[in-house]
């Protein structure tokens, strides 16, 4: 038998249903390859016996002729983010140390509801803030991925997804959850050679997920390849009346609809996103892409996204805002750590409390969040960033008059290696530049794999779509996935 | 715009974040990187833009009006509510005293 851990979600949920291997032998094998992985640091918790439950039901369904659920006998990861009942969730930050869930996320209960059942916890950018897996309180989360120059250099995963995409990049786990605010689940899944999609703001319910900046803050799915994210977004989400931002709309079945072909499809290649400083071989892949969505069919325009300039500063003045406000909450009463030195007052232990729990970049961008909601900066920093983000969403509403897709390049560089950019903030910042307008309009985007990067590292193309329509950007995934023949993998030196 | 010293150390006691004269010192600077960035957005014309607050339609949903209409955010769960406080007692959190 071939290795269970080089089969993806489809294959699994099949091969189950054809009883080609038992949901056991499966969740077994990812197990075994979870715990050999510990150099990756991507899992912090190991919960075997989830997987083996969720497996061994699956079994027993199958035995007596039932029905399987959709992702029956497909173990997969979790990022710490979302709540997961009696497991603990920290947002990797000192923080939330302790924190044991009472209840199940939506997303997470849905996905066990569908019969997928979880491996672990999975590293990530503490609350989410960071594009390179290195702002955790646990330790940065090493990609499989090295240079092809033969070095050992330890490389990022990206962020803030990283145990995510380093996990199903390394087949520890055929899919796992991400979420993304401005980019956390498209950087990352770009830096590690997998798909990653996130849906139409809202198509997820946050409840239970650990909030960042909840104007920005999506779910979606993290697997191999397009069809994969597909049949795990499809069990992610749907409308939630405990999240009153969840979009109250049916969820279609986007694996049945998959289709390569883009026969009467306008694609836009947007010209702002040629931003100096690009490398070379991302624009030429980017031109590639455009051709091959050309083979499939589609027309292929150039449009205008006046704004995207804007879009990355606008970003960092709203979601600092958000999380400065979200993350008040973290106070030393009701979970998670308390800091209470001698003799100190109620508002002493909430200065200690937070100056122990939260990581450096965390209070960077709570001070800055801070900031620009104080009296006397507010219209001048946060007004003005949300007329620009109206702007920015105008521009793409705009610009479906022209195009039902956009492609563009996910992220400005290939993975980098750890501490090679972590000195400075503002950098780093800069590596979500293609991936925040849409975040900032709500709007689907998915990373696929197009190729590698001279220095032997993967590259992702992201495509954008309408409101509503990830259909439309799964489509445009699948047409690159079918031509770009990505079947690169990285060696296993772990 | 830029922030000083003493602006970061005011920042730090509205977040509600003990920091040290060391780090305030070393915040000073990256948060003025950073704020330099961003006014960048000064230069945009807004005129007649409204600020964009939520990316979808927000409207008010009521629930139902009965007790537990859902059992995840309903209420008698008071020893959940608990179950991760640092310190709880008597049924409630317990803090630092507040009353000098």
């Amino acid at each position: 038998m071939s290795d269970l851990t080089d089969l993806g979600i489809k294959a699994i949920r099949d091969g189950v249903r054809g009883g080609e291997f038992s949901a056991r032998e499966v969740a077994e094998a990812h197990i075994d390859k979870v715990a050999a992985a510990k150099p990756l640091n991507a899992f912090l918790i190991e919960t075997p016996d989830h997987a083996l439950a969720a497996a061994d039901s699956a079994d027993k369904a199958k035995a007596a002729g039932e029905e399987l659920a959709p992702l029956a006998g497909v173990p997969i990861g979790m990022k710490d983010l979302f709540c997961t009942k009696g497991v603990m969730a920290r947002s990797c930050s000192k923080i939330l140390e302790g924190f044991t869930p009472q209840y199940e996320s939506t997303v997470s209960g849905k996905l066990f509801a569908s019969g997928a059942g979880m491996l672990g916890k999975l590293n990530m950018d503490q609350f989410a803030m960071g594009s390179s897996n290195e702002t955790s309180a646990y330790g940065n989360v090493v990609s499989p991925w090295r240079r092809g120059d033969g070095s050992a250099t330890q490389m990022s995963p990206g962020g803030s997804s990283g145990g995510s995409s380093s996990a199903v990049s390394a087949r520890l786990c055929p899919g796992a959850t991400g979420t993304d605010t401005g980019g956390s689940i498209r950087q990352p899944a770009a830096f590690t050679g997998i798909s990653g999609i996130k849906p139409t703001y809202g198509r997820c319910s946050r409840w239970g997920i650990i909030s960042f900046a909840s104007s920005l803050d999506q779910a979606g799915s993290m697997a191999r390849d397009v069809t994969d994210c597909a049949i795990m977004l499809e069990a992610m989400a749907g409308y939630d009346p405990k999240d009153a931002t969840s979009l109250d709309a049916p969820v279609p079945d986007w694996e049945a609809a998959l289709s390569g072909d883009l026969k009467g499809k306008r694609v836009g290649i947007p010209k702002e996103y040629r931003v100096d400083g690009t490398p070379a071989e991302i624009n030429h892949l980017w031109d590639k892409a455009a051709a091959w969505l050309k083979d499939a069919g589609a027309e292929v325009v150039e449009v205008s996204l006046p704004h995207t300039q804007y879009a990355l500063p606008a970003y960092y003045i709203i979601a600092p805002a958000e999380a400065s406000s979200n993350l008040a909450r973290y106070d030393g009463v009701r979970y998670g750590a308390r800091e209470l030195p001698d003799g100190a007052g109620l508002q002493d232990m909430y200065a200690a409390t937070r100056a122990a729990g939260f990581g450096d970049e965390v209070k960077r961008r709570i001070m800055i969040g801070t900031y620009v909601l104080s009296a006397g900066f507010y219209d001048a920093y946060y007004t003005q960033a949300q007329k620009v983000r109206a702007l920015i969403a105008r521009d793409f509403d705009r610009v479906w008059e022209q195009c039902d897709v956009i492609l563009t390049p996910t992220a400005p560089s290939a993975s980098f290696g750890l501490g090679e950019k972590s000195d400075d903030p503002l950098a780093m910042y800069l590596n979500d530049v293609f991936a925040v307008p849409a975040s900032l309009a709500g709007l689907p985007a998915m990373s696929v794999p197009g190729g590698l990067s001279n220095e032997g590292l993967p590259l992702g193309l992201q495509i954008i779509g309408k409101a509503m329509d990830e259909q439309g950007v799964l489509n445009a995934g699948l047409a690159i996935e079918q031509r770009a023949g990505f079947t690169a993998r990285p060696e296993q030196w772990w | 715009m830029s922030v000083d010293k003493e602006q970061v150390r005011k920042i730090a006691g509205l977040a509600r974040i003990a920091m040290s004269d060391g780090e305030i010192d070393a915040l000073v600077p990256e948060l003025n990187n950073i704020l330099g960035w961003v006014e960048q957005l000064g230069e945009v014309d807004v005129t007649g833009i409204a600020p964009m607050a939520s990316v979808i339609p927000s409207k008010t949903l009521l629930r139902e009006d009965v007790i537990n209409a859902d059992p995840q955010t309903g209420g008698n769960v008071r020893d959940k509510v608990l179950a991760n406080a640092p310190v709880a007692e008597h049924g409630f959190f317990a803090v630092p005293k507040v009353i000098e």
